[in-house]
């Protein structure tokens, strides 16, 4: 949370890219997508990196890429300062665990509870069948589930439980990092939290690194320490959590934020102000990509891409704040 | 709109997915019934030395063409009769059951395990090697497969083991078909992706992730193509070209008896039924077996 | 109020027949619905708020076992009515927004014909009538280019686009009572707030009574007047939207309150309220409280029948206590 440089990122991204080739019709030729454009990020240890934005702006991709279920097109993904590329899927998985949104299809129905926990030990060979048990029991516990559910399969747990199991099978070959990608959105309310506390309070035993992908911002103000707001494929800002939510600068960021709606009944709902709907991203708009729905838009955002303006404790990528840093 | 409805139940603790199946299979009549048939052949074919009490092979010029035993003039020695051979009709019944299960059983096996290896691998990898599975699926399917069965036959001499490896080699389009199309559901689902970041080799992932999934689409197709295999068989036998004499098969047994079809219709009834009673057995239990491995209701 | 309620529900049951025995699934439900008012049922899954939205348009599936008292639209009971004038009463006074946009459109029809189509079938318009009657709603549901949208196939919307298009159906025949069942669920945000204010504007501007049906605290706040808070089939919590979230007064309702992170109001990093536990099962005959299973506050009197407390105001609850202690230390700060 500091200044950066204090401490080493463990997961590093520099200018990575994933350009997908679409077909849009039977004979057309495929053209370019880009899912992801250029993104640099730096996670620091027991940091919560909350990465927001709408559907189809990359943020899932991205999750692929850090998962090495996708290679990136261009750019590098390090971890601990060691180029992942280089290594091997395996060792990869030691280090990054996936948290996925739905826990009624992350869970191989066929395979009892202990199975699937146990799963990561048995494929990087970690101990024998009694201390994968043990193993598995410990999880059980640290997640909050009677050991009775080992034996179980996992159409009889509801959402929450499924969801529990789901992290104590990231957990169990203790990573680095995890990549929660939407973990609460398919809970109900009184779960949800129930969830949420449970991955604070893992954070802090096992000095655990998140990259939090949600849209639901209270959620991300709620666990994050720094927020990254993700658009077209960019990230067009990235802050400590605590200022982009006190300040936020991008329009866009602004926008997202007027959106949460929070329980007080004596507001109405917010104007975004957002009017275009979200651009076609095989044709995305020139200049600054949010232009067409940006309240503040000027003539330069239509044509010259937005500058990188950096700060001690983030950056912005914005017309607007470029023009006060000239002006100083 | 049944959204509320399936949630509601899953709330409730449910029970075991073997006490599920437990539930839907004693629920399922026509699987009872197909499971209860093809159990009682099956037990008949492997009893048949035990039960025959008549080498299905023995000629008897003195008993030929005994009547079954609830017509006039029938041998208490040979309840199903004699046919023109005099060979006891019952020995060849049980013995020829033993055939067409056999052959059900390892043409299907064989061309289970062609088209399972080719579909989920087109299904899991897609690209050129979809492509190429698909190019020759279609190749297969412009084939008609009696012909087919009946030039390969009739080059290489028709026998048991060239009928069987034949229709292996022939019946395997519809397994291609199904686990290609059933790998690539499951190939989507996030349980797989969790596995590969876990880092399961793709062996594992195919082996213990994919194919419990859709190994319940695989045994429906399974029996289905055994009861196909089986009455290919009686047709390509009846037509000459498959299991040559004496050897007792079902297709031989009504191809034998087709001469005297008019005036013994008992000759072709008897193998026609246990072939329609067998057929109709594999089906319905390949049907109940479908709706039982049926997912739960979920959204 | 002395005009007739739009809807009136008085003891609403839905049963649903399972192989293990009856599922109870909504058990006993009143609330009742004037001109222009909108009423948000708020629950969690399983709470039978989307069947009870269901009942109401008659879109129940046939095997469920659906009673009330009173099922009123107007004053004329909806029960026992023939499926044609339910049919002549669905989609021209009263209709319905579905959750999932994509599903709820047919794919083999351009936007114009489906919006078009409840207008030919309830009114005696021209085709070209309906055809400017679809161009005005979409314009007013902020489509741009209407015109040319109407011969769009859905898929060549987006989600928000689409939700845009199935509101406008949902209007074409300026209903007295609009059902909308998580409209916003499936979108973004930024949609979801675009969405919803277009929903409350349209509500007023043609004075419609409104029931909407959602799971987020945050959607009731800002558009409910009255709310009803479900859980595990029953109404728990009735009230206004003031009163729900300033004076929450059923545990449940305080115990989702408590649940949710809030900008400004939870601390980041701190431990979120909870409710342990899950939802009971409905399947057999069900007595007195159903949320005594997971409430802190539970009695041995919370197993027999529970009253419900009213207010001057109209504020109910069901619950053995008239309000408890935790009620005040809830209060949202004004």
């Amino acid at each position: 949370m500091s200044a950066a440089g204090s401490s080493p990122p463990v997961l590093e991204l520099a200018g990575v890219t994933k350009t997908y080739r679409v077909k849009q019709g039977l004979f057309s030729k495929p053209k370019p997508l880009q899912a992801v454009g250029g993104v640099d990020l730096r996670i620091r240890k027991k940091d919560v990196l909350g990465l927001v934005g709408e559907s189809g702006c990359g943020k899932s991709t991205l999750a692929k890429i850090l998962l090495g279920l996708e290679a990136p097109t261009s750019g590098r993904v390090m971890v601990d300062g060691i180029e992942a590329a280089g290594q091997d899927r395996t060792l990869l998985a030691r280090r990054i665990q996936p948290i996925f949104q739905d826990p009624y299809s992350s869970l191989n129905p066929r395979k009892s509870i202990e199975d699937i926990i146990a799963l990561p030990l048995v494929v990087h060979k970690v101990g024998d069948s009694a201390g994968r048990a043990q193993a598995v029991s410990k999880m059980l516990d640290l997640v909050g589930l009677p050991q009775r559910v080992r034996r179980g399969y996992p159409n009889q747990l509801s959402g929450g439980q499924r969801q529990r199991v789901a992290i104590a099978r990231a957990l169990v070959m203790k990573p680095e990092i995890v990549i929660c990608d939407e973990p609460t959105s398919a809970l109900d309310v009184s779960v949800q939290s129930q969830i949420l506390n449970l991955l604070g309070d893992l954070r802090e035993e096992l000095s655990l690194t998140y990259l939090f992908i949600s849209h639901n911002l209270a959620v991300v103000e709620h666990l994050a320490t720094r927020v990254a707001v993700m658009y077209l494929g960019r990230i067009v800002e990235e802050a400590p959590a605590a200022d982009l939510f006190a300040e936020p600068r991008h329009p866009y960021t602004k926008a997202l934020l007027a959106s949460v709606l929070t329980p007080d009944p004596s507001m109405s709902v917010p104007d975004t102000h957002l009017g275009a709907s979200y651009p076609n991203p095989i044709a995305p708009p020139g200049g600054c990509h949010f232009h067409p729905r940006c309240a503040a838009v000027r003539d330069i955002c239509k044509t010259v891409p937005p500058p990188h303006v950096s700060s001690a404790e983030g950056h912005v990528d914005c017309h607007l704040y470029a023009e006060r840093t000239q002006a100083a | 709109m049944a959204r509320d409805i399936d949630t509601l139940a899953e709330e409730i603790q449910g029970p075991s997915p073997a006490a599920i199946l437990r539930r839907r299979v004693f629920g399922h009549y026509g699987l009872l019934f197909g499971a209860t048939a093809l159990l009682v052949i099956v037990a008949l074919a492997v009893l048949a030395p035990l039960l025959a009490g008549h080498d299905p092979y023995a000629q008897s010029l003195v008993a030929r063409m005994k009547p079954p035993f609830w017509m006039e003039g029938s041998d208490p020695n040979h309840l199903l009769g004699t046919d023109h051979l005099g060979r006891d009709y019952l020995a060849r019944l049980l013995y020829g059951a033993r055939i067409s299960l056999a052959i059900g059983l390892i043409a299907a096996l064989i061309s289970g395990l062609i088209g399972t290896t080719m579909g989920v691998a087109a299904g899991y990898f897609g690209g050129r090697v979809d492509l190429v599975v698909t190019f020759l699926v279609n190749v297969r399917l412009a084939m008609p497969v009696v012909l087919v069965a009946l030039a390969v036959v009739a080059v290489l001499g028709g026998s048991l083991q060239v009928v069987i490896v034949v229709l292996g080699f022939l019946l395997w389009d519809r397994f291609a078909v199904v686990m290609r199309s059933s790998t690539l559901q499951v190939r989507g689902l996030e349980y797989v992706n969790a596995a590969k970041a876990i880092g399961c080799s793709t062996r594992r992932i195919i082996l213990s992730e994919i194919m419990p999934n859709i190994l319940n689409n695989l045994i429906v197709v399974m029996t289905l193509e055994m009861a196909h295999a089986i009455l290919l068989e009686a047709a390509l036998s009846f037509l000459g070209l498959g299991v040559q004499p004496p050897t007792p098969s079902w297709g031989l047994m009504i191809s034998e008896g087709k001469q005297m079809m008019l005036f013994e219709p008992w000759v072709i009834a008897i193998p026609g039924v246990a072939l329609f009673i067998l057929v109709l057995a594999i089906n319905l239990l390949g049907d109940g077996l479908r709706d039982i491995t049926a997912p739960e209701n979920r959204s | 109020m002395s005009e007739e309620p739009i809807l009136a529900v008085e003891g609403l049951t839905i049963d649903i027949p399972m192989a293990q025995g009856t599922l109870h699934a909504v058990r006993g439900i009143d609330f009742e619905l004037n001109r222009g008012e909108t009423l948000c049922i708020v629950g969690e899954s399983g709470s039978g708020k989307s069947l009870t939205s269901l009942a109401v348009m008659g879109l129940l599936p046939k095997r469920l076992e659906c009673a009330a008292r009173k099922l009123a639209f107007r004053g004329t009971e909806l029960q026992g009515l023939p499926a044609s004038a339910m049919r002549q009463l669905r989609g021209n006074r009263m209709a319905m927004i579905f959750q999932e946009p994509m599903t709820s459109l047919n794919p083999a029809y351009t936007i114009g014909d489906q919006l078009a189509e409840a207008l030919l079938l309830h009114r005696r318009v021209s085709k070209a009538e309906a055809r400017a009657r679809a161009v005005e709603l979409l314009g007013k549901v902020g489509i741009t280019a209407a015109g040319s949208r109407l011969s769009q196939y859905p898929h060549q919307l987006s989600g928000g686009l689409r939700q845009r298009v199935m509101i406008a159906m949902a209007l074409m025949c300026e209903p007295e009572l609009v059902i909308a069942d998580e409209p916003t669920t499936a979108l973004d945000v930024t949609i979801q707030a675009q969405i919803l204010r277009l929903l409350v504007d349209l509500q007023r501007e043609m004075n419609m009574a409104m029931i909407l049906v959602t799971h987020d605290l945050g959607v009731v706040a800002r558009v409910a007047d009255k709310v009803a808070v479900m859980y595990a089939g029953e109404v728990v919590e009735q009230g206004t939207a003031k009163e729900i979230f300033g004076h929450p007064s059923h545990p449940y309702t305080q115990g989702l309150l408590r649940c949710i992170p809030v900008p400004g109001r939870t601390k980041p990093g701190e431990h979120l309220g909870s409710i342990p536990g899950i939802v009971p099962s409905l399947i057999g005959k069900v007595e007195g409280c159903a949320f005594r299973t997971r409430c802190d506050l539970a009695e041995s009197a919370c197993a027999k029948p529970v009253p419900i407390h009213r207010t001057q105001g109209g504020h109910a609850w069901r619950c053995i206590h008239s309000r408890t202690k935790k009620a005040d230390t809830e209060r949202m700060p004004a």
